[in-house]
Order: C-alpha cells, then sequence, then structure tokens
C-alpha cells in the first residue's frame, strides 16, 4: 500500500450509508498507479466509483484529490461531477448515441471551454492514439464492443481527468477484444500517469491492470496489497475464491502439513500449529481414474500428494476446462480441455489427482482466525 | 377424434365475427362522412369565412397549446422521472387526470379557476384586466389543460428508460446540468419529444368540450374547428362535413407520421 507521503494523489474515506447497506472503504491512490478494486456483484464497487466521482455524496469520511477537498460532509464541502476531473469508463461504454466517435470524444474538451476546432483536434489525436481514428465518423451503433471502448477510453482520457475510474471495463467484451483493450488500457494508463481506480469481479482483469489490490465484501476492505501477494496470502476463502485460488486449511505437526483426512506434504523449517496453504488449480494434475497406473486409494500414497476423487463440476472458460472436485470440498482444477486419453470431462467421473508438494506454499494464518466463507 | 389441421389453423368463428363487427363499427362511421362529402363544393366550403376563420384560429391555438405544452410539460417529466419528492405519484395522478377526465368536467374547473370570478380569474381581471373567458387566450389555456398530459406522459417514459449513466457520464466530462440536457438528454430523447408534441398537437386540434365551456363560441376569436363543425350542423351541413372531412385527414396524417413511433411500440 501506497503512504500517505509525496505523490499520492487520492486519499479517500468513503463512508455512504444506503438504507442497511454500509459502505465504508479507504482507499490510497498514487499518480500513475491503478488500483484494483476487486468484490462480487452487491460489494459496493460501483458505489465506491459513484462517490468518487460525485454522483453519489459521502454520508461520512472525506475524499481529497489532488489536496483538493471533493467530498467532505463533516465540513459541508461537496464539488459537482462536473468540476472534478474524473474521467469515467463503463462497462456498456456509454458512448452518446447520437454523435459519432469523434464528436463523444470532443464532447469533454468543449464542455470545457475548447473551440469546435481545438476540441476536434484533441478528440483526432486521442482517437490516433487509441487506434481508432479510422472510426471517426462512426456512430456508436456501428462500432464493435473492442471499439466501442476505446473510443470511451479516448472520451475518458481527453478531458485530461486528473483520475480515472473504470467500471468493470472489460466484462462486456469477448476474450479477443478482451485483452487487446487491457493492453491498450495499461499501456494508456502509464502513458498518462493518471492515478486510476479499476472496480471489477474479474481477477484476471484486477491482476493484468491493477498495482494494489483492493479486496471489498458487503461494502468492507477484506484484504489489500499486491495481486502476487494476495493471491499467495489470502485470508479468507472468500478471497481465495475471488483470485482463482485454491486455498488449503490445515496443520504443521512433526515437519508434515496435514491439510485434510488424508492431503499431506512434507514441510521443513516450519513449526507446528496452524498453516493455511495456496495452490493454484493449474498446479493440480487430473487424469481420469484407470487412463494411469493403477489408482491408488487416498493414503496409500508415499505423501498423500495423490488420491482419487470424483468431479462435481466441469466449467469450461475459453481455451481451458475448470474442473470442481469432491474432495477435498472445494478444490479446482484448471485443466485442457480434454483429458489426455482423449475423451471428455464431465460430472460423476472419478478421477486421479497428483500435486507436486512444492507447489503448495504454507502460510501462517492472519491473526483472526479461519473464515469458513 | 382427432380435428383436422384446417380447424386448429382457423381462428375461432366467433372471434372472426366480433372482430369483423369491431372494425365495422370504427369504419362505418369514417365511410359515412367520406360518402356525405360533396366534392365539387368543397373548395368553396373550406374557403367561406366561417371556415377559414376557424380554421387559422385552430391552428393559432392547437401551436400555442402545443408550444406551451413543451414549455411546462417537459420541465415536469424531467423532474417526475429525475427527481426524488414527497407526493411525487400523487403530482403524476394529477398529471395524467385530464386525459381520462371528460372534457366538460375540465372546462367548469377552468371557468371556476381562470373565470371572471374564478379564485385566479378574479384578481387576474381586476387588478390587470387580463380575462381568459371569450377569449382566443381561454382556447389556448383550455387546449393545454387537455393536451399537456400526453407530452409530459410520453417524454416521462422516454427519460425512464433512458439510463441515467448517460447523464452522469456528460457531467464528469464537465457538462453542467443544463448543458448536459441540451447536449445528451434531449437529443437522446428527441424522437419521443417529438411523439408526444404530435399528440398533444393533434389533441389540442380536436378539443371541443372544455373550449365551449370554459371559452364559448365566438367566431374568429374562440371558434375552433370542431367548434365550427358543430354549429355549422345546425344549419349548413355541407360545411360541417367538409370540416369534418380536414380534421379527419390531418388526424390520419398525424398517425401516418407516426406509426414507427407509436403504433410500432405496440407492434414489438
Amino acid at each position: 500500500m501506497v503512504g500517505r507521503g509525496a505523490g499520492v494523489s487520492l486519499v479517500a474515506d468513503v463512508d455512504v450509508r444506503l438504507d442497511a447497506f454500509h459502505e465504508d472503504v479507504h482507499l490510497e491512490v498514487a499518480d500513475g498507479e491503478v488500483v484494483g478494486v476487486l468484490g462480487p456483484n452487491g460489494a459496493g464497487k460501483t458505489t465506491l466509483l459513484r462517490a468518487l466521482a460525485g454522483m453519489r455524496p459521502l454520508t461520512g469520511g472525506r475524499i481529497v484529490l489532488d489536496g483538493q477537498v471533493l467530498d467532505d460532509p463533516g465540513r459541508g464541502v461537496l464539488v459537482p461531477p462536473e468540476q472534478r476531473s474524473c474521467g469515467l469508463v463503463f462497462q456498456e461504454h456509454l458512448l452518446f448515441p447520437h454523435l459519432d466517435a469523434l464528436a463523444n470524444v470532443a464532447f469533454g474538451p468543449r464542455r470545457r471551454g475548447a473551440s469546435k476546432s481545438e476540441a476536434t483536434t484533441v478528440a483526432r489525436d486521442w482517437l490516433d492514439r487509441l487506434g481508432v481514428a479510422d472510426l471517426a465518423h462512426q456512430r456508436p451503433g456501428s462500432l464493435s464492443g473492442g471499439q466501442s471502448q476505446r473510443v470511451a477510453l479516448a472520451r475518458a482520457l481527453a478531458i485530461g481527468p486528473r483520475l480515472l475510474l473504470l467500471d468493470e471495463p472489460m466484462a462486456a467484451l469477448d476474450v479477443t477484444q478482451r485483452t487487446a483493450v487491457r493492453q491498450v488500457l495499461r499501456d494508456q494508463v502509464a502513458a498518462s500517469g493518471t492515478p486510476c481506480v479499476l472496480v471489477t469481479h474479474d481477477p484476471l482483469d484486477a491482476t493484468a491492470l491493477a498495482d494494489t489490490l483492493v479486496l471489498v465484501e458487503g461494502g468492507q476492505v477484506v484484504q489489500r496489497g499486491t495481486s502476487a501477494d494476495v493471491a499467495r496470502r489470502p485470508v479468507s476463502h472468500w478471497v481465495a475464491r475471488m483470485m482463482g485460488v485454491n486455498l488449503l486449511t490445515g496443520h504443521v505437526r512433526a515437519g508434515r502439513l496435514d491439510l485434510g483426512a488424508a492431503l499431506t506434504v512434507p514441510v521443513t523449517g516450519l513449526s507446528d500449529g496452524e498453516r493455511w496453504a495456496v495452490l493454484a488449480p493449474r498446479d493440480v494434475v487430473v487424469t481420469p481414474y484407470g487412463s494411469t497406473t493403477p489408482a491408488r486409494a487416498v493414503g496409500d500414497a508415499e505423501e498423500g500428494t495423490e488420491w482419487s476423487t470424483r468431479v462435481v463440476s466441469v466449467q469450461p472458460t475459453g481455451d481451458r476446462v475448470v474442473l470442481g472436485l469432491e474432495y477435498p470440498a472445494g478444490l479446482t482444477a484448471d485443466v485442457a480441455p480434454r483429458p489426455p486419453d482423449g475423451g471428455r470431462w464431465s460430472e460423476g467421473m472419478a478421477v486421479q489427482v497428483r500435486i507436486d508438494p512444492s507447489r503448495v506454499e504454507p502460510f501462517a494464518p492472519p491473526a483472526s482466525g479461519a473464515r469458513v466463507d | 377424434m382427432a380435428a383436422p389441421p384446417d380447424r386448429l389453423r382457423r381462428p375461432p368463428l366467433l372471434l372472426l365475427a366480433s372482430g369483423v363487427v369491431a372494425v365495422g363499427l370504427l369504419v362505418l362511421p369514417m365511410a359515412a362522412l367520406l360518402a356525405r362529402v360533396s366534392w365539387s363544393t368543397l373548395g368553396s366550403d373550406l374557403t367561406s369565412t366561417v371556415a377559414l376563420d376557424a380554421l387559422r384560429l385552430s391552428l393559432v391555438c392547437s401551436l400555442w397549446a402545443t408550444g406551451l405544452s413543451i414549455a411546462l410539460g417537459l420541465p415536469l417529466a424531467w423532474l417526475l422521472a429525475r427527481v426524488e419528492f414527497r407526493g411525487k405519484s400523487v403530482v403524476r395522478a394529477v398529471t395524467v387526470l385530464p386525459l381520462v377526465l371528460p372534457p366538460v368536467v375540465g372546462g367548469v374547473a377552468l371557468l371556476l379557476a381562470f373565470g371572471r370570478d374564478g379564485i385566479l380569474g378574479r384578481p387576474l381581471f381586476d387588478w390587470f384586466g387580463i380575462q381568459f373567458t371569450f377569449s382566443t387566450a381561454g382556447v389556448v389555456l383550455a387546449e393545454t389543460f387537455v393536451a399537456m398530459p400526453f407530452l409530459i406522459v410520453t417524454v416521462e417514459a422516454a427519460l425512464q428508460v433512458m439510463d441515467v449513466r448517460f447523464e452522469e457520464v456528460a457531467a464528469s466530462l464537465g457538462a453542467g446540468r443544463w448543458a448536459t440536457f441540451r447536449r445528451v438528454t434531449a437529443p437522446m430523447i428527441s424522437s419521443s419529444l417529438i411523439a408526444g408534441a404530435a399528440l398533444t398537437w393533434a389533441r389540442a386540434l380536436g378539443e371541443f368540450g372544455a373550449t365551449i365551456t370554459f371559452a364559448g363560441d365566438i367566431q374568429g376569436r374562440t371558434q375552433t374547428l370542431p367548434l365550427a363543425v358543430y354549429l355549422a350542423l345546425e344549419g349548413n351541413e355541407r360545411v360541417a362535413v367538409a370540416l369534418s372531412l380536414l380534421l379527419l385527414v390531418i388526424s390520419f396524417a398525424v398517425l401516418v407520421a407516426l406509426r414507427g413511433r407509436w403504433l410500432g411500440a405496440v407492434r414489438a
């Protein structure tokens, strides 16, 4: 986390009460830093963005951007959205349908006092930088999702924003567009040096774009850190699921990490006590039962790193398949679309599971203890 | 026993029959009107002084009423769609009431409010000499009262459907409220605004009950086309039929112009 020192542009204590919902999130974003706010739908991510943009006044706390107080209900300060210079990009891009791409991008500069020709020049330049100059005179209705999102980003950047707010900017795009737009976003944010808050429920987007992650659940921050740190040391099963990794809980006893009934891993240099371990789904090797060497029952293995169980769910994700496994409950494996024997993955299928003990990273659980969910 | 496939495809005879009766009920009067038109004298009937006075007055008053409805109804529609306030449902009910209220009741109500002895009419007359009854302004007022709901309802629906985040994006880009409305909201609801204005105009043009009750029936001052038709029916049926034909053609033209938006929406 960035300290409260020089270079920190945005310092926000967002406290919003909406009926029964209470959001209380602290955010600090430095120049050129991308903070990814990760959480499920209803976690309060959008409320956070709306508060930062000035659409949702705070009920408590304070938002300071570049030393200027934007919102402080305690002192009766509230700067309206049009005076905040926050660039907004939404999942649905929300390009003005009655204006062509060029006029959409010129809209901001024009409202900020630029002459028509100045605004058009700025807009052309931004469309060019985002590789969509040839679409200048297309209406939004005739643009693809990826093209629209580039124009929307150009529109947000054309005002030279002091803060960039991205609300699920990649969620509506298909896989190929997503990769391309992610790249464009990363380049442009880095080039502009604008502090950026990215809100998403997709750990891939968050990891690819954000320097720092803030995990939010039910309006509260659950964990923050770099994506690598969060993925290696999730504070709860919920965080592990959000990050797309398996979290196993267990104990170290006499040099062995016991992660459940029969899943044990040798460890060295760790004292006895409660330990958790993270296991990436890609490191869980699954083969159909019987397609390899004769299966050994759980516990028979020399080290408890190989066992048999069943597939409880099969979820294709682009070029991979995520399998949910019956044991240990909730364990997921990221596997090739087809098993090695050329068959098909199916629910209820008996499988052999193997993990490489060196891939299991034990760590001491957070002091607050385990949260089941 | 299996029914023959033809019988399954054919609509029930009873429904078919009642459908034909319904269409006949709607079409027959129009056909009767067209049949009675005296085509040879149509030109002179429509250019008689009474007809021309009524036509001119109708156009002037209905356009004023449409303009007033936009000027007053558009802000109200925006308030109803975008602002939360106490008693909103009551305001909304009051706004649409003229749609279902018998126009003659509207006329009586207007008389009690803006007549010479009305709540507002008396001070207006006493202090400023403004009189709505028996005046063209009264016709405009009556038509606005009856027709404005069409504009409010149409525009409010369009504003409700529009994603407010378009307006939020505009604000984030530096547009104040007025610029946001003018540059984003208004263009985005323009087709509904046009449709609402056309319906309002058509309703104002056809206004009869409230007008005759409130503004009276003075040729050249308050006698609009529908009033002229009604009066001509007593003495000069040919003129009444000619003017009716004119109103029928105008109504039909509005319908054709709106078919994409209004009837299309029903079909979708």
